[in-house]
């Protein structure tokens, strides 16, 4: 009978670990592959996500979207021979899928998110005739790009859209996990909120995750119930749990005037009506270019890309219309875009520059 | 139908059935099974580089295997290898970062240092439950998340300067081969197997073959009965938790030292101790059987990776597959009754 009981104990703790270990994961796109790829010389790409997925709504997302319209603007197909994806689902995967591809013999192949830094040094010193891209880091080797962004100026004009929003002069900010590039967005993004209203707080908070949407629900809601009315998050998954509890609560109270800013794409689908707007990292675009720039035979090797608002790298998304003051703060974001792009604006990337930060 | 017969068909006969149930679900979801096995197969053995890779995974499977069945086979649910493999992984990257000494006495100070911090983090759950009886699953659960948050603190604070990585580990610490490598074409197949062979075969000895090991069986068969007979039983469940706790530790030097040759801030659970749980239960908590269902996850695991490439199939079919196959061995009494009639119809 014990024995019995410790079965039941133990499937239980099974079935609660393959649900966890598949949180965050949903349907794939349908695929339909083509086995017909290897034929002549015709370029091709892919991307290895990180453990994110590619359907992380943000990130990995926004690169495969780049990948999908350079290969339909180029008359390539999915699969071999033409453009795709792999998905890792460990640390442990990305080597494994990295060299898959180069297998495959794909022309350029991205990994997408700072996480594949180790793998592709490593995979880049033995696969010396292959073609690599890394997002977000910057790996030292003749055959990898590094495609770097300046996140703080997109969270900068951020910050000057939360800040004449808020009523309450609180404002959140909600990060993933602690790194160089959500630290550009931190700093970025207090640096605009203190541009446009220095009376303003800036609440920071890290989630510790990327793929953990209800810690980012309950910091989103901890950020509102404490006054904030206007939240930001540079979070991927983590913060698709800040829209579902700002949803809720306009739901509950739609009088109240709550506000959430997206990250990364313009998520303006997660709610209509609380999304004010989105800091556009367009991965999509970065990827689309080097991509284009590698099929001319001008791959960027050994180089950092770096894309800013000057490159279209970065940029806001349209302020939401039912916006109080949506005229006003357009006509700001446009004046600062304006003084960034001439660069009589430095917009800070660390929290030590941000110290020494002051808009005039 | 003999005990041991039924014993290894039951295994067999869940894994197809997981097999079969997930091709029934590939064709009601309109993929094609054929297509999605051949290149489950292919992703796993069709090329020399796989099989290295497979191997790869593998490693750390038997060890995490070994984990979970030791401590079951004493009566405890060690559900905290998650957490013993982190603080072994941490340990031996972080001796292999931190020394510079010859090989010899490098490379193993590193794994006795990823040993003796699972065995440590495996104590103290092992001393509440022997001390206050307190239930080891509880407080292994909640020590994954301290190993998880505690290691992530330190790579970020101790060992560098608010990166997200730490260096690579000395050469002289290493468990890579070139020559490993050269022959798998460039997979991260690494020295760690063959610790993990030893380890298979040092725990069916300690367990099978000596005093020590008589005893810790015992305490798992029935502790009454165990103390009655003079045996220690406190004794023996911190024992049994600080040898899981090893092996445990051990796993994650085979990533530390082995696959990676560094350790990251991770934002979640790697998964390999939980699927560990999954392997010693495929595996019928025997060291032969956790060997075995280690090579059936770890070529499922790598070979699943290339099912969208080759077949169009999304990966996560083989999560399902996986978790059939659990499911089939976790109610594997089912089994055992038909086999017991089929065999009973076949006397007849």
């Amino acid at each position: 009978m014990k024995k019995r009981n410790m079965g039941l104990v133990l499937s239980l703790v099974l079935a609660a670990g393959t649900l966890l270990g598949a949180c965050g994961k949903s349907d794939n796109q349908g695929t339909d592959t083509s086995k017909d790829g290897g034929k002549g010389d015709t370029f091709s790409v892919a991307m290895v996500t990180d453990s994110g997925g590619v359907d992380d709504k943000s990130f990995n997302q926004s690169a495969w979207e780049g990948i999908q319209k350079f290969g339909k603007d180029n008359g390539l197909k999915q699969g071999k021979g033409g453009y795709d994806y792999l998905q890792s689902k460990s640390d442990a995967d990305y080597v494994t899928n990295l060299n898959t591809l180069v297998r495959q013999d794909f022309d350029l192949v991205f990994g997408v998110g700072f996480k594949l830094k180790g793998a592709i040094e490593e995979i880049a010193k033995q696969q010396k005739d292959a073609h690599f891209a890394i997002v977000d880091e910057q790996v030292d080797q003749p055959n990898v790009a590094s495609v770097l962004f300046k996140e703080q100026e997109a969270s900068f004009l951020a910050g000057i859209a939360a800040a004449m929003t808020t009523k309450t002069n609180r404002i959140g900010f909600i990060g993933g996990m602690e790194s160089a590039v959500i630290e550009r967005f931190e700093a970025g993004f207090v640096a605009g909120v203190k541009a446009a209203n220095p009376k303003a707080v800036v609440d920071i908070d890290y989630a510790g995750a990327f793929d953990k949407a209800e810690t980012g629900k309950a910091i989103a809601s901890k950020m509102f119930t404490s006054g904030a009315d206007v939240i930001f998050h540079a979070a991927g998954d983590t913060g698709n749990g800040m829209f579902t509890e700002a949803n809720d609560r306009k739901k509950k109270n739609p009088e109240k005037e709550i506000w959430v800013i997206g990250v990364d794409r313009d998520q303006a689908d997660m709610g209509p009506d609380i999304v004010l707007t989105s800091a556009l990292k367009r991965v999509d675009v970065a990827v689309q270019d080097l991509s284009k720039k590698a099929m001319d035979g001008s791959f960027e090797g050994g180089k950092v890309v770096l894309y800013g608002l000057n490159e279209d790298g970065v940029g806001l998304a349209p302020i939401n219309d039912k916006a109080p003051n949506k005229d006003a703060i357009e006509k700001a974001v446009n004046e600062w875009i304006g003084k960034i792009k001439s660069g009589a604006v430095k917009v800070p990337g660390t929290r030590d520059e941000l110290k020494n930060f002051s808009a005039k | 139908m003999s005990k041991r017969l039924s014993s290894i068909l039951t295994p067999i006969i869940a894994v197809l059935l997981g097999v079969i149930v997930g091709t029934i679900i590939m064709l009601a979801s309109g993929y094609d099974p054929v297509a999605a096995y051949t290149a489950l197969w292919n992703g796993a053995f069709g090329d020399i580089y796989y099989t290295g890779e497979v191997i790869r995974q593998v490693t750390p499977y038997i060890l995490a295997g070994l984990a979970v069945a030791f401590a079951f086979r004493v009566g405890l649910f060690n559900i905290g290898v998650e957490g013993q493999f982190l603080v072994g992984w941490l340990a031996a990257v972080w001796v292999g970062v931190s020394f510079d000494l010859p090989r010899i006495i490098h490379l193993p100070l590193a794994i006795i240092a990823s040993i003796v911090a699972g065995a440590l983090w495996a104590f103290i759950p092992g001393l509440l439950k022997a001390r206050f009886r307190v239930h080891e699953v509880i407080i292994t659960i909640m020590m994954n998340y301290v190993a998880l948050h505690i290691s992530n603190y330190i790579i970020k604070n101790v060992i560098t300067d608010h990166k997200d990585k730490t260096d690579m580990i000395k050469d002289s610490a290493t468990l890579r081969s070139e020559w490993l490598q050269s022959l798998t074409d460039y997979s991260r197949l690494h020295w760690g197997i063959l610790i993990a062979i030893v380890c298979c075969i040092l725990m069916w000895f300690l367990l099978e073959r000596t005093t020590r090991g008589f005893e810790l069986r015992s305490v798992g068969f029935n502790q009454h009965a165990a103390h009655y007979a003079g045996m220690s039983v406190n004794k023996n469940i911190i024992l049994s938790m600080v040898i899981s706790g090893a092996f445990a530790g051990l796993a994650g030097a085979m990533e530390g030292l082995g696959t990676f040759g560094y350790a990251t801030v991770n934002g979640g659970f790697t998964g390999v101790g939980f699927d560990g749980i999954a392997v010693a239960l495929l595996g019928a908590n025997t060291s032969l059987g956790v060997f075995f269902s280690a090579i059936l996850f770890g070529a499922l695991k790598v070979g699943a990776l290339n099912m969208p490439l080759e077949a169009g199939v999304p990966n996560e079919l083989v999560d399902i597959i996986i978790a059939l196959i659990v499911f089939f061995v976790a109610s594997s009494y089912i089994i055992r009754v038909f086999l017991d009639r089929f065999t009973k119809k076949g006397v007849k």
